[in-house]
């Protein structure tokens, strides 16, 4: 077979011309030219690759934003004025502006004893990854976003959670765009959560302004043996110019238990991809999520569970409210390897179409090579039930509030596993703001 | 009064009602009987204003004010309520705040102020108990996971909350045991007055037992065929539908 001639690309020639140019300020240039390389060969990915058939980069980016300078002065006092708002009461924040790591901005002073939050360069560059979570980052390495990523990484946070670590107070993860000035951003963290610890960690991701942006931003989790970890995530607000690639890769031991809720509501194109391997057994895995689109907004989740261990279980709830034109995309696939016996794993996306001219493309999909399963997926799209309308108004409900009320449970049923209080009604709040403002 | 006049109504096409007259007047409990078919649920859903029915004649009045132009919160406000046969579950939305959404809405478009939640919450503990609900069935989503009879309970606690001036019940006793059966009737008697009347529709006798009816009527193939009083039901109970269906064919 002939080698498969790609056309050059405008964004990938500037990409090629942005890294000979880049001067990172850490000193790990090999690694950094292996992942470019990496990039290089791949490219951006786009219809061609069946995972990125509906989110083509080829076609989004038309060319390559330069990466993000460090924040001066006035970005880091804006940042500091947003930052006041929607703090849960009593967590430690890690903040990162424009790609870099802000100590002068974070607040570890409440993190729980057997914590420890480092600079992710810092910690790059004094030593080899953890094992742990070198594997767990191998569960990207098809991901040639990941790779460009790995060439251009600004900074992040390395958070290890000792064994045995019960967090009482969450984490924030707070990763802010300035919006200044037109830039891509390549942030990377990393939390190892260690035998029997548990931890809730909260990722926000907001822009203080409107300007063309790319961000490239990647968590990398391992969960021990016995430990719990909760993942929230909140992607709001950045802006109908923005392109938002997220991606989470999540390998959890035996007896372990990961949730994770995601709430996207942003203009823009938004890529949620999370990779999930169970390698030990008995662990559980939740991933709900809930997209709030409206105008020429898009939203893509594509999730991969991996189960390698027998006995664990993995849910996927996702749920989509689609107004005006906006574009939402669920892939969800479900992989049960040969010896992953007593596998229990079930899958729902669900989409709700508030405008006419909105899309949604659902699918779900089961690889199961193992035979002693039990396993399930669905895919709905459509609007509210005509029933359950009729029954409200009933009792003397007008149809708007109706509307709302069935709308705001549709969400809520995806963010009912919240663990914080604070932060489930942050969430829950938000829907109710975001149906208001479109009429319910 | 509320009073149905020369009603028909199609559904895709097809003839339900055809020309149902009916008066219920203000403290009656009139009863409607009729086999399977004859269009008893329909015209329960039409006086609650369920869309998907095409009225192509006459008048359903509310105290003289025709309804059949109105949404059916607004009928609602007006104090019609329908007891349903099948109540709808909807997940997520606690049964409490279901009740209260349903009764401030109403006080609202009355032109009340909204009860609060002290008075509100009382209201509905007195009514639950009476009703035998259950404190925990409130915290849960309407009627989702409830047995039949929990969710036939929780249809006559709304109508108790919300004080209608008509309730029409849709074989509200379908589903329930002897026991769940008692309950449910002793809270409608419990909510009759002289400024309310009830429609109470039904396929068996049995319910009338227990809710004792002042007007019984028959109904088959979309209209009224026979009115009489409580013995009328008792002499279906034992000759079946069979005589009437065959007079309205005829």
């Amino acid at each position: 077979m002939p080698p498969m001639i790609r056309r050059e690309h405008d964004a990938e020639r500037m990409l090629g011309e942005q890294f000979r140019a880049f001067r990172p300020v850490d000193t790990s240039t090999t690694r950094r030219d292996e992942a470019f390389t990496l990039f290089a060969e791949a490219g951006l990915p786009s219809r061609r690759i069946e995972s990125w058939h509906y989110t083509d980069l080829r076609n989004l980016l038309r060319e390559a934003l330069p990466p993000a300078p460090e924040p001066d002065a006035a970005t880091i006092e804006a940042a500091r004025e947003r930052l006041k708002t929607h703090a849960v009461p009593g967590a430690a924040r890690i903040v990162v502006l424009d790609g870099t790591y802000r100590p002068e901005l974070s607040d570890l002073s409440t993190l729980s004893a057997g914590i420890r939050v480092i600079s992710v360069l810092d910690a790059l560059s004094s030593g080899d990854l953890d094992p742990d979570l070198a594997a767990a980052q191998r569960l990207g390495q098809v991901e040639s976003m990941l790779a460009l990523n790995a060439a251009f990484l600004q900074g992040g946070a390395m958070i290890e959670v000792a064994p045995g670590t019960l967090a009482l107070a969450p984490i924030e993860l707070v990763l802010l765009l300035s919006g200044r000035a037109p830039a891509a951003t390549y942030d990377r963290s990393y939390i190892k959560v260690g035998q029997g610890a548990s931890v809730t960690l909260i990722e926000r991701h907001a822009s203080l302004g409107e300007a063309k942006s790319l961000a490239a931003t990647v968590l990398v989790a391992a969960v021990g043996d016995e430990a719990s970890f909760e993942h929230l995530a909140r992607i709001d607000g950045l802006g109908a110019q923005a392109l938002h690639l997220g991606t989470t890769l999540v390998r959890l031991g035996a007896d372990a238990k990961f949730e994770a809720t995601t709430l996207v509501a942003t203009g823009g194109v938004t890529r949620r991809q999370a990779y999930l391997e169970f390698v030990g057994e008995r662990s559980t895995a939740h991933l709900y999520g809930v997209s709030l689109l409206d105008g020429q907004s898009h939203a893509d989740t594509t999730l991969i569970v991996t189960h390698t261990a027998p006995h664990c279980e993995s849910r996927e709830l996702y749920k989509h409210i689609l107004d005006d034109e906006a574009t939402g995309i669920y892939q969800g696939r479900v992989v049960v390897a040969p010896g992953a016996q007593k596998t229990d794993g079930k899958m729902l996306s669900k989409c709700i179409f508030l405008g006419e001219g909105a899309n949604m493309y659902n699918k779900p999909e089961l690889e199961i090579f193992a035979d002693d399963v039990v396993c399930g997926h669905g895919a709905t799209v459509g609007s509210l039930d005509d029933d359950q309308l009729f029954y409200l108004r009933a009792r003397g409900i007008p149809l708007r509030e109706a509307q709302a009320l069935l709308l705001e449970a549709f969400a809520s049923e995806a963010i009912e596993t919240v663990s914080l209080p604070s932060v489930k009604d942050e969430l829950n709040d938000r829907v109710g703001q975001w149906l208001r403002q479109h009429g319910r | 009064m509320l009073e149905v006049r020369n009603l028909h109504v199609e559904v895709e096409g097809q003839k339900i009602l055809r020309g149902l007259d009916l008066k219920v007047h203000p403290g009656e409990v009139a009863a409607i009987m009729g086999p399977n078919g004859s269009g008893k649920s329909t015209l329960s859903y039409v006086i609650a204003g369920r869309s998907d029915y095409e009225v192509t004649d006459g008048e359903v009045l509310l105290d003289g004010e025709n309804v059949l132009d109105m949404d059916p919160e607004e009928r609602a406000a007006k104090g019609l309520f329908l007891a349903f046969q099948y109540p709808v579950e909807i997940p997520g939305v606690a049964t409490m705040t279901f009740l209260k959404a349903s009764v401030n809405a109403q006080r609202k478009a009355r032109g009340e102020s909204e009860l609060s939640t002290p008075d509100f919450m009382r209201h509905v503990k007195q009514g639950a108990e009476r009703l035998e609900v259950n404190p925990d069935m409130l915290k849960r989503p309407l009627n989702v996971g409830f047995s039949g009879g929990e969710k036939k309970r929780m249809e006559i606690l709304q109508m108790a909350l919300l004080e209608p001036r008509y309730g029409l019940l849709d074989e509200t006793d379908s589903g329930l045991d002897i026991d769940a059966l008692r309950i449910v009737s002793n809270g409608v008697n419990a909510l009759r007055a002289a400024n309310r009347g009830f429609l109470v529709i039904t396929h068996y006798q049995r319910l009338l037992d227990y809710i004792k009816p002042d007007v019984v009527h028959i109904m088959s193939k979309g209209r009224i065929i026979k009115s009489g009083d409580a013995a009328l039901a008792l002499e279906l109970e034992k000759n079946g539908y069979r005589d009437y269906v065959a007079d309205a064919a005829a």
